[in-house]
């Protein structure tokens, strides 16, 4: 071991144990420097996104900038109200007692980021660990390179620098990290890095939290209203090709659709994409590109089973001198093809039809939990029954994408999409140690809590146990054995 | 037993849906609720027989608990259950929020031996509150109770979806080659490791109750025989000092060592008489492997000549009486593994603040405890020792409280349980949204415009007059 990232952690725990990322004044000041990190450099960002990842700057401000200048601002108004110890109701039987719930800092947190959301997703889970008072480390994707750049050289001149530092590097920088001791690891990426990361984890009792992805469905159920089918197919083309161009783990992996209404929807869905994105693939504006070689094969390599390239019913060309790849809508790919068993995490969109919009919740259930599931219908009956037949990290009726930014629902998988939810006061809790508080006092002693035990203090403490204080009372008076109820006997 | 035919079965009986409901939640509660009304001399006699637990203790401390909690689910089972209504913000407006807690699936509770029924039913009450199918596994250790838990869950819970595997090592590790959908596990630190490590193989979260030392900070101006009791109570009085936050040792100063002493012996003459190794009110150790690990801590030669009370034992019937070391060396075998038995060392400091710093140079505990009644002193204790819990002025008493989380930080575990936050730790808290197709914002789509991004800018920070000037184009 090289030994700096020993030494990085040696520093962060110095400064945690000084006690100074505790006080509100720092967690508001580190919040206040974010913000104007942002501000400050909002077109350095915008420029290393668009290299990375092709983002147009609107894209990057509504998925990146902004998204964090939310959730910044909102942990500023909020953080002293999620700090202040909750109350605990206690029975009688303690009085006199007070319990609390005391929220405090985990310690020396790592945050591992994806490249698809390289400032969002660096930041967004910063702002949660930051406002519950740890120290932290950085550590941005090496996929997103002018994106880790960016950071590396803009935190430490806005965040306090014994606190908070970027670890830039590849996998055997990871490594590194992995081998020491944290109080949590807060990782957003694939589920094969996913099980590393515990499996390293487990070994110091590191609690961790996992933001994976999965093939996020969406039921389209027959829209009568033509308003209503253009709005849901505009967003089902804001869901796939909007964030990163499919790069996104909550973005649509595919379509559900009754046999009959998938014409409709095809033909929609191109006008759709014409308009948004134009028709020529060298000339296609607002659309990321792949993010690297390796992505723009695997991406690629889908679409070349013989099987499924002969499902394609719109776009399926690609440009690799420039890694881009066309939007593309495929009609019932075979399911046991690659395309249908791996999370895609690029612009294709499988299509695949059922006789009936109510298999969906069958089809969805035989697969692994999705980090979302998105359904466009206005028939109650069906919502209520995906509502409590299905499962996934979050569930959205009639829009995609939205549920991230809204700071009241947790965002966090489940089963094969990841465990642990941040964003908003969840954020504050994945990053705290909820510690149980209780004051008694010393004046009041109850006799029966104390060996050598007898007949009178196992009657005591049953009637404690049932809060049956009329009982205790008669008890102490000596006057049970008189009114015994029948309730006990 | 044949790991992967019960999980399958399990997943059947989960698949078809009928542990989510209501009434199907009710009824195995209310089944649990009856083998603890039904089988008290049982449970109890189960109990005596792998530990010499005494009858009252065993009572309060696990066939209690155990009603209680069920007792507890059952009259909040529905509002626990309730979807809870969160508010949306502009930017997704109009909408409606909820987030609905969901069953995970198909659970495994890994349980302790030291409190075999509770540490057994506890979580299992938590599982079938959220709905869950669950697999139960006692400790062997206490084999009694681990057999007596199997009979009577087959005999009154639905087999279809409530299991308990009996087993040692071997079976352990068959059932956690499966895949979980939720693992909690009460026990130690080096199997916690194992059961997180095959855990991440199928990305199976994880709750894990440990142990580690939990101390007592003694101050002076108090009631020491109310602090003495308290403490007795909680140490040898729990299990002979086998549970998890049974006070570990004791921080106190030079100038308090002999009142506390005096009191300590005092009161521990009362509680379990001249003889305590034949007391009746004191359980044995569990096993002669224990109580060889407990030998060993007491022969250790930094250690021999620390005894000031007790220190007796009688290997034949495993019995060791209350002990109490003072001054021993940090460095002792004693100070450095959890004792989890009748073994308590006394620590002098200079100044009792300076027990925080002592607690904090060592790894996170379950429990931590403070007697004083120095205010200021309580404050700093509150906000500077990170435990699963604290409690001032009394021990052990926070596990009995439901609306308190129990569970630990960093060497002493992580997720909590009791209560409603075992309901949580046993469910999936999902996120729902609900828009209608109307108001739709044309800025959220390319083709991307100037216009469009200062509009999308007001939209995000909520900016209302942001939002109108962009609309109207100034």
């Amino acid at each position: 071991m090289n030994g700096v990232e020993e030494d990085v952690l040696g520093e962060l725990t110095t400064t945690f144990r000084s006690g100074r990322t505790r006080s509100v004044a720092w967690r508001k000041a580190q919040l206040q420097a974010i913000l104007k990190l942002l501000d400050e450099n909002e077109e350095e960002i915008f420029e290393a996104l668009k290299q990375d990842l092709g983002k147009h700057p609107v894209e990057s401000y509504r998925d990146e900038v902004g998204v964090v200048r939310k959730s910044a601002t909102n942990a500023l108004r909020c953080v002293e109200k999620w700090m202040a110890p909750q109350k605990a109701p206690i029975p009688l039987v303690l009085f006199p007692a007070r319990g609390a719930v005391v929220s405090e800092p985990l310690g020396v947190v790592l945050i591992f980021v994806s490249w698809n959301f390289p400032i969002s997703l660096t930041l967004d889970p910063a702002i949660g660990a930051i406002s519950a008072g740890n120290t932290i480390v950085l550590k941005p994707s090496e996929l997103a390179p002018k994106c880790s750049s960016v950071l590396a050289n803009t935190i430490p001149r806005y965040l306090d620098p014994e606190a908070i530092k970027v670890v830039e590097g590849g996998q055997d920088v990871s490594e590194q990290l992995l081998q020491l001791k944290w109080d949590k690891i807060f990782f957003t990426g694939s589920p094969r890095v996913g099980r590393l990361i515990m499996s390293a984890a487990a070994k110091h009792l590191t609690p961790v939290t996992l933001e994976l992805g999965g093939k996020c469905p969406t039921i389209l159920d027959t829209l009568s209203s033509s308003y209503d089918l253009q709005v849901a197919v505009k967003r089902i083309a804001g869901g796939k090709w909007g964030p990163c161009n499919g790069q996104a783990c909550i973005g649509i992996d595919y379509v559900l659709v009754e046999t009959q209404f998938a014409p409709v929807l095809i033909e929609l869905l191109e006008k759709i994409i014409k308009s948004f994105y134009g028709e020529n693939l060298k000339t296609l504006g607002n659309l990321a590109r792949i993010v690297n070689k390796h992505h723009f094969d695997r991406v690629h390599n889908l679409l070349k089973d013989p099987k499924v390239a002969a499902s394609v019913v719109y776009g399926g060309s690609v440009d690799e001198e420039n890694m881009v790849i066309e939007p593309t809508i495929l009609l019932n790919p075979p399911l046991d093809a690659d395309i249908m068993a791996e999370e895609i995490f690029g612009p294709l969109l499988p299509i695949i039809t059922l006789n009936n919009i109510e298999e969906s919740i069958q089809f969805i259930n035989s697969r692994p939990k999705p980090l979302a599931i998105y359904a466009f219908t206005k028939n109650d009956s069906l919502k209520e029954k995906i509502l409590q037949e299905t499962s996934s990290g979050s569930l959205t009726f009639n829009d995609a994408m939205i549920q991230f930014i809204c700071d009241t629902l947790p965002f966090g998988g489940v089963g094969q999409s990841g465990y642990g939810r941040y964003h908003g006061k969840f954020s504050f809790d994945t990053f705290s140690h909820e510690k149980a508080v209780l004051h008694r006092s010393l004046l009041i002693e109850l006799e029966s809590r104390y060996p050598p035990w007898n007949n009178f203090k196992m009657e005591f403490v049953r009637l404690a146990y049932d809060y049956d204080y009329l009982g205790l009372i008669l008890l102490l008076l000596g006057l049970r054995g008189i009114f015994r109820t029948n309730r006990r006997q | 037993m044949d790991a992967e035919a019960i999980v399958k079965e399990l997943r059947g009986t989960y698949g078809t849906g009928k542990t989510k409901s209501y009434e199907w939640r009710v009824s195995q509660l209310k089944a649990l609720l009856k083998i603890g009304e039904n089988h008290e001399k049982e449970i109890t006699g189960a109990l005596y027989s792998d530990l010499s637990k005494p009858e009252l203790e065993a009572f309060i401390h696990e066939i209690s608990m155990m009603k209680t909690a069920c007792k507890l689910a059952l009259k909040e089972l529905k509002r626990w259950m309730k979807p809870e209504k969160v508010k949306t913000s502009l930017t997704s407006f109009p909408s409606s929020a909820e987030i609905v807690p969901e069953p995970l699936g198909v659970v495994l509770v890994i349980s302790a031996w030291n409190y075999p029924f509770l540490l057994s039913l506890d979580p299992v009450i938590g599982a079938i509150a959220a709905g869950n199918a669950v697999v139960l596994k006692p400790s062997e250790i206490a084999p009694a109770t681990s057999s007596v838990l199997a009979k009577l869950l087959g005999q009154y819970m639905d087999v279809s979806a409530i299991r308990v595997v009996e087993g040692a090592v071997p079976e352990t590790t068959a059932l956690l080659e499966q895949k979980w959908d939720k693992i909690f596990y009460t026990g130690n630190g080096k199997v916690g490791r194992i059961v997180l490590a095959a855990a991440a193989k199928h990305l199976t979260p994880v709750v894990l109750e440990l142990g580690g030392k939990s101390p007592v900070v003694v101050d002076s101006n108090i009631d020491y025989k109310i602090a003495v009791r308290r403490i007795i109570a909680g140490k040898w009085g729990c299990n002979n000092g086998q549970a998890c936050i049974s006070p570990d040792y004791i921080i106190t100063t030079k100038e308090n060592v002999p009142k506390l002493l005096d009191a300590m012996k005092q009161e521990l003459e009362k509680f379990y008489g001249k003889d305590p190794l034949k007391s009746g009110d004191l359980s044995r150790i569990v096993n002669a492997n224990h109580f060889q690990r407990l030998s060993k801590l007491l022969d250790d030669n930094k250690v021999v000549d620390k005894v000031v009370h007790g220190g007796q034992r009688d290997e034949n019937n495993l019995k060791i009486s209350p002990t109490i070391l003072l001054d021993v060396p940090e460095d002792s075998l004693i100070m450095k593994e959890e004792i989890f038995g009748p073994l308590l060392p006394i620590i002098t400091v200079n100044n009792v603040e300076d027990s925080i710093q002592f607690i904090n140079a060592r790894e996170k505990p379950l429990a931590a405890y403070l007697f004083t009644s120095n205010k200021k002193l309580e404050e700093e204790f509150v906000m500077n020792i990170s435990a699963g819990g604290l409690l001032i002025n009394d021990t052990t008493l926070q596990v009995a409280l439901s609306t308190l989380p129990f569970g630990g930080v960093g060497e002493s575990g992580m997720g909590s349980c009791h209560g409603k936050f075992s309901f949580d730790s046993f469910s999936h808290k999902k996120a729902v949204l609900r828009r209608s197709f109307a108001g739709d914002v044309p800025a959220r789509y390319p083709p991307y415009t100037t216009g469009k991004a200062r509009f999308l800018k007001a939209l995000l920070n909520g900016d209302i007059i942001g939002l109108i000037r962009a609309l109207i184009g100034w």
